[in-house]
């Protein structure tokens, strides 16, 4: 929030500099966020009396002299229509650094410093300067928004410096306040931070105020005690509509708030000091004599002073008079009741709304204010009737209206006094790990208002009713530490704590192993969010049933593209290898280890299935589908499993070129090139392959502990075989049929792939090398012979292979 | 063979022959051949001499065979010493034959690397595995439950609106803090409890600074007499380990709904040392993680007895720990896959 130095000056002595005031803020809790003089980039502009102004000659311009109190006046050119002599304007000397303005001479386009210039011929040495120059508004300085020369006071020193005349050097601090202190959401709050962190004297608001009798009636009833524990209304007769004081003008500006009338600058004004919303209600449209706080009904309506409608619903709060709703409770006063000029009675409203209430209502109906954002962030009544007095204070100090005696109050259930809370200075010091002195303690808490009582251990305070947050002894340690000085904490390493085993469990470890392996592959690791698009289902080309488009809907999303959660990790890394070729990388290996998510139910009603899931995509000219089997086979051997594939097809894989992944009989994935529909509207240059492997289905494999096989005692034994046989056999049958023929066979590689003319259109040849491992004893070639015998006739028999010739 | 006489002679010629014909044999090949003609057990010359011995009268043999022996020997040696000689030419020959380029660029060796952010979060790890964490992770989706009312986050409390989170339902969400692990980890154990709880966590923005999908890790410890003073020791060496030995910290206070006292934790910054740089805005502090004492109600809320045990707990965001490590200064560049980040980070 934004905090003008001077006014903070109003309720607390502050001897430091801006500095040091920031400083301390910090430490204490308070991240300034940032801190400046209101005239930062202003500099050498001097009160200057024009003694001499000439008109230059067919042209607008004057020509002056100007007294700035050193010596002989300087010759200063000027085109503003308000120049005249005898009168007190500021002057940027040259060197001096303004606002540079557009023509309109309103509108600000940087800074600018002043030269030495020349025009018509008449040599200028300043420029004489108006409130947009400076950056002064009309709010923030009388006669400051006129546009032409901003004229100073007859009392104005000449040659003084303009910024302390003209407020510009004040300071601005915005404060960052947490959650937990709404009660530092006013400048008043910050002043009671500030006294307790300065230890000066906090200064009360002036409250006071005198009441006149009133034929008035007006009774206040709250239905939704639940959602507004306290309502105050106070009755103002014979107001007259008018400017506000340009003192509180300027203060409002400070905090960029807009002056509109007296009355209803008065509520923006307490807003700010005190941190309270309030409202102030035309009592001419005021139905019935009456003010009831209750639930809106089904679908009554409401125009708000911004002359929007809404359509409420009963999770809506009103404030409505006899007849009618008024006002959108915290949120924003009706436009049927609204302050007008002709308004001539007013009833104040200072009140406590619910804070979830009002932040739920405001988000629903899409209605939001400077009370709605107060509100949300809590309120407390102390507040809220410091703030009625404080409004009525100001209303006979502007002089824009008569207090009357009519005052009604609502919900009263809520102390004001002080809670009384004991706790152990033992255990608070306990909470910090170090002993702060109780001399420390109990200064520190009365500073803070805390009224502290010590005996002995027993430390007993009174806990101000704008303090909510103050709930138990930790609280009160996190106050002392946060006065006393968190550099005071002295770093111990956890001594009275148990000696615990950690690390990562195996699931864990089997993980980071599998990233590992896959590194070893040549990919690298991409993480992606948990949330797609509903294009990038379209995208796959999925149909309307594939359990892929069973995804879970985020209710309130960031926009459409991130609006599912994902059920499948191929869309991202199609994505991704496409940002990649776009950026002109032309190949390249990625793999993502993330959750898929698959919902029980829709709605969910249960925590989805979070399926940890491997997805791989390659790209480039050196890749093919068996490049990408290759790193799939390495996910597997990093547990010890080998994988078995079967041609498959998937909407967004070659119809040819794509497998399922097997294991132990079961599908856990899938593996293929990405089609080239899916390419082109990809915008790649290279083919891209990718793989998902479900690894739940390896989960049970992560315990395994590796085994080791003995190397066999005997010499291996290698034969190749060059074989014959119909093209639709596949290589997986050759091999499964070599391996049942014989057990020896440890080990089938396909090392040449043949198709031609010579072995006609239907066949093809392929050569593998066979390993075989003895086991009891060496093998003797003639038993070696009899086991190729025997597979070659197994072949034959099953799928009718030949030996090649 | 009749005398010594000519056997000297004979085995003199042969040796001229040798000297002479040795030294225009061009390789080892050649060697070989020329080697033969005296060598050879059938025809070489020198082997015939050998068989001559028997034509010799029995007083001569001994020293016919000591001189046709040493004459063989001495061929030997001279054979043995030109082969070496070519063998070592021939090899010298092989070697400037084949040489190369040293500068010419190496074969490729395809090498993948973790993501940074996983390198980081492995780091961390290492660092509280060795102060005995064991690591939990949990969901991504969670209740509102854990995410928010168990960790004293009720409904109407004003640090809900700190996060804007993604709902699923109007009981599940996707979790906006790894801290819904604490609460996970302490229903099913008592202390003493340390848990590391490393994981994506979302929340409603998306601009230059924010990503919807981060990563966290959240830290807890609960035991007897557990202090701020531990909290602050704890993070220290982390912060040591993470940047080196000549990294201080330093606590300001914060707020947290699920810790009481709140901090913030900076570390010194490790660019300029602390004196002040652009890294540091000038400050010489960097913001690390966000800390606190566990609050009360959260241990209560586990059946943790809040009189017996006490707790710390601190979440890092691990995103921001990689990028302030590496000087990565675009958060988006980690989610966009682009090799030519992945692949410049392996630390």
């Amino acid at each position: 929030m934004l905090v003008p130095l001077s006014w903070l000056k109003d309720y607390v002595d502050i001897d430091v500099t801006p500095d040091v005031l920031e400083k301390k803020l910090f430490d204490s809790g308070f991240e300034v966020e940032e801190a400046h003089e209101v005239g930062h980039d202003i500099s050498g502009v001097v009160v200057g009396l024009v003694t001499e102004c000439e008109p230059i000659p067919d042209t607008h311009l004057h020509v002056c002299k100007v007294d700035l109190g050193e010596g002989e006046p300087v010759q200063i050119c000027c085109g503003a229509d308000n120049v005249c002599t005898g009168k007190k304007f500021p002057v940027a000397k040259v060197g001096a650094m303004v606002y540079a303005t557009a023509k309109d001479h309103v509108t600000v386009e940087g800074v600018m410093k002043i030269g030495k210039g020349k025009l018509r011929g008449y040599d200028s040495f300043g420029m004489l300067c108006s409130g947009t120059e400076l950056g002064v508004s009309e709010d923030m300085y009388p006669g400051a928004g006129y546009n032409g020369l901003l004229v100073l006071p007859d009392d104005a020193p000449v040659g003084a410096d303009v910024k302390p005349i003209l407020g510009l050097d004040d300071w601005i601090f915005d404060i960052s306040i947490t959650a937990n202190r709404p009660d530092c959401q006013s400048i008043f709050g910050i002043a009671r931070e500030v006294s307790a962190i300065l230890e000066k004297p906090l200064k009360m608001p002036a409250l006071d105020y005198s009441e006149c009798d009133t034929d008035k009636k007006l009774d206040v009833t709250i239905e939704a005690t639940d959602l507004c524990p306290r309502y105050i209304g106070h009755y103002v007769t014979d107001v007259h509509i008018a400017e506000s004081p340009a003192w509180m003008k300027r203060r409002l500006a400070l905090v960029g708030i807009n002056a509109i009338s007296n009355i209803v600058d008065i509520t923006n004004y307490i807003l700010t000091e005190l941190g309270q919303p309030m409202h102030a209600f035309d009592e001419a449209f005021l139905e019935g004599d009456r003010i009831n706080v209750r639930r809106a009904h089904d679908k009554e309506k409401i125009v708000t002073l911004d002359e929007k409608e809404f359509e409420l619903t009963t999770d809506n709060l009103v404030i409505c008079d006899g007849v009618k709703p008024v006002a959108l409770a915290g949120i924003m006063g009706g436009l049927n009741s609204e302050i007008r000029e002709t308004t001539t009675g007013v009833v104040f409203e200072a009140a406590k709304f619910a804070r979830d209430n009002i932040r739920k209502s405001s988000r629903a109906l899409g209605q939001s204010s400077d009370s709605s954002a107060r509100f949300s962030k809590g309120v407390d009544e102390y507040a809220t009737v410091m703030a009625m007095k404080r409004a009525l204070h100001l209303v006979e100090e502007l002089g824009c209206g008569k207090v009357t005696k009519l005052h009604r109050e609502a919900g009263l259930n809520n102390s004001l006094e002080p809670r009384v809370f004991t706790a152990s200075i033992d255990k608070v010091n306990k909470v910090l790990g170090i002993e702060v002195p109780t001399a420390d303690i109990e200064r520190i808490l009365k500073n803070l208002n805390f009224a502290p009582e010590i005996k002995g251990d027993e430390l007993t305070i009174h806990i101000p009713a704008y303090r909510d947050d103050m709930e138990n002894y930790p609280d009160i340690a996190e106050e002392i530490i946060r006065m006393y000085g968190y550099d005071k904490v002295v770093p111990t390493f956890l001594e009275t704590a148990k000696v615990t085993s950690g690390g990562t469990n195996r699931k864990q470890k089997a993980e980071l192993k599998l990233k590992r392996a896959m590194c070893q592959t040549g990919a690298s690791e991409c993480i992606h969010y948990s949330f797609f698009s509903p294009d990038d289902l379209d995208l796959l080309g999925l149909p309307e049933d594939a359990p892929e488009r069973k995804a879970i809907r985020i209710i309130n999303p960031i926009n459409e593209d991130l609006s599912l959660m994902r059920t499948t990790l191929v869309p991202q890394m199609i994505h991704a290898i496409k940002r990649n070729q776009k950026r002109g990388r032309l190949y390249g290996r990625l793999f993502e280890m993330g959750s898929a998510f698959i919902p029980k139910s829709l709605p969910l009603d249960d925590y989805p299935v979070e399926r940890p899931t491997l997805c791989i995509g390659v790209f480039g000219e050196n890749e093919d589908f068996y490049s990408l089997k290759g790193i799939v086979e390495k996910a597997g051997e990093t547990f010890g499993l080998k994988f078995r594939y079967a041609a498959k097809e998937l909407p967004f894989l070659h119809p040819y070129q794509t497998a399922a992944v097997l294991l132990d009989g079961e599908e856990i994935g899938f593996m293929g090139k990405v089609t080239y529909e899916i390419q082109k509207a990809e915008e790649m240059r290279v083919s891209a392959y990718i793989a998902q492997i479900d690894l739940s289905k390896l989960e049970k494999y992560y315990e395994k502990t590796p085994a080791f096989t003995p190397i066999p005692a005997f010499a291996e034994e290698a034969r190749d075989l060059a074989l014959v046989m119909d093209k639709n056999v596949t290589c997986q049958e050759v091999e499964d049929v070599i391996t049942s023929a014989c057990r020896f066979v440890s080990d089938v590689k396909l090392f040449d792939v043949y198709e031609g003319a010579q072995l006609g259109d239907s066949k093809r040849s392929m050569a593998f090398t066979l390993t075989f491992t003895p086991a009891e004893e060496e093998f003797t070639s003639e038993a070696l012979d009899g086991y190729v015998h025997k597979i070659l006739k197994n072949l034959n028999n099953k799928l009718g292979i030949e030996l090649r010739s | 063979m009749q005398d010594l006489r000519e056997l000297q002679e004979r085995i003199a010629l042969i040796k001229d022959e040798i000297t002479g014909g040795i030294e225009s044999l061009a390789n080892s090949k050649a060697v070989y051949d020329f080697k033969k003609n005296f060598l050879d057990p059938k025809a070489g010359k020198i082997s015939e001499l050998m068989k001559s011995m028997k034509d010799i009268p029995a007083e001569s043999k001994a020293e016919f065979g000591k001189s046709v022996n040493e004459l063989k020997n001495w061929a030997l040696g001279r054979f043995e010493e030109i082969d070496e000689q070519l063998k070592a030419k021939e090899a010298k020959l092989r070697y400037e034959s084949e040489k190369i380029d040293v500068t010419m660029p190496a074969k490729h060796i395809m090498t993948g690397y973790l993501h940074p952010v996983t390198q980081v979060k492995n780091q961390l790890i290492d660092i509280f595995a060795s102060m005995g964490f064991s690591v939990y992770e949990g969901t991504e989706t969670e209740t509102d439950y854990y995410n928010f009312t168990a960790l004293n986050t009720p409904n109407d409390h004003p640090a809900r609106d700190m996060q804007d989170t993604f709902y699923l339902s109007p009981g599940f969400l996707l979790r906006t803090q790894t801290s819904a692990g604490q609460i996970h980890v302490m229903e099913h154990q008592q202390p003493p409890i340390k848990i590391l709880s490393p994981g994506k966590v979302f929340r409603a923005d998306d601009d230059a600074t924010h990503s919807p999908m981060f990563t966290q890790m959240e830290g807890l410890v609960v035991d007897k007499g557990i202090t701020l003073c531990d909290l602050k020791g704890m993070l220290e060496v982390l912060c040591k380990r993470m940047f080196g030995e000549n990294a201080t910290t330093r606590l300001r206070p914060s707020y947290f709904p699920f810790t009481e006292p709140s901090v913030e934790v900076d570390v010194s910054c490790f660019e300029c040392g602390g004196k002040g740089c652009r890294l540091c805005k000038g400050t010489g502090w960097i913001e690390i993680l966000g800390a606190g004492i566990v609050n009360r109600k959260v241990l209560e809320n586990c059946n943790i007895d809040p009189d017996v045990y006490s707790g710390l707990a601190f979440g890092i965001g691990v995103e921001r720990l990689t990028m302030l490590k590496y000087g990565i200064n675009n958060i988006k560049m980690l989610y966009e896959s682009d090799l030519r980040v992945l692949e410049q980070i392996n630390d």
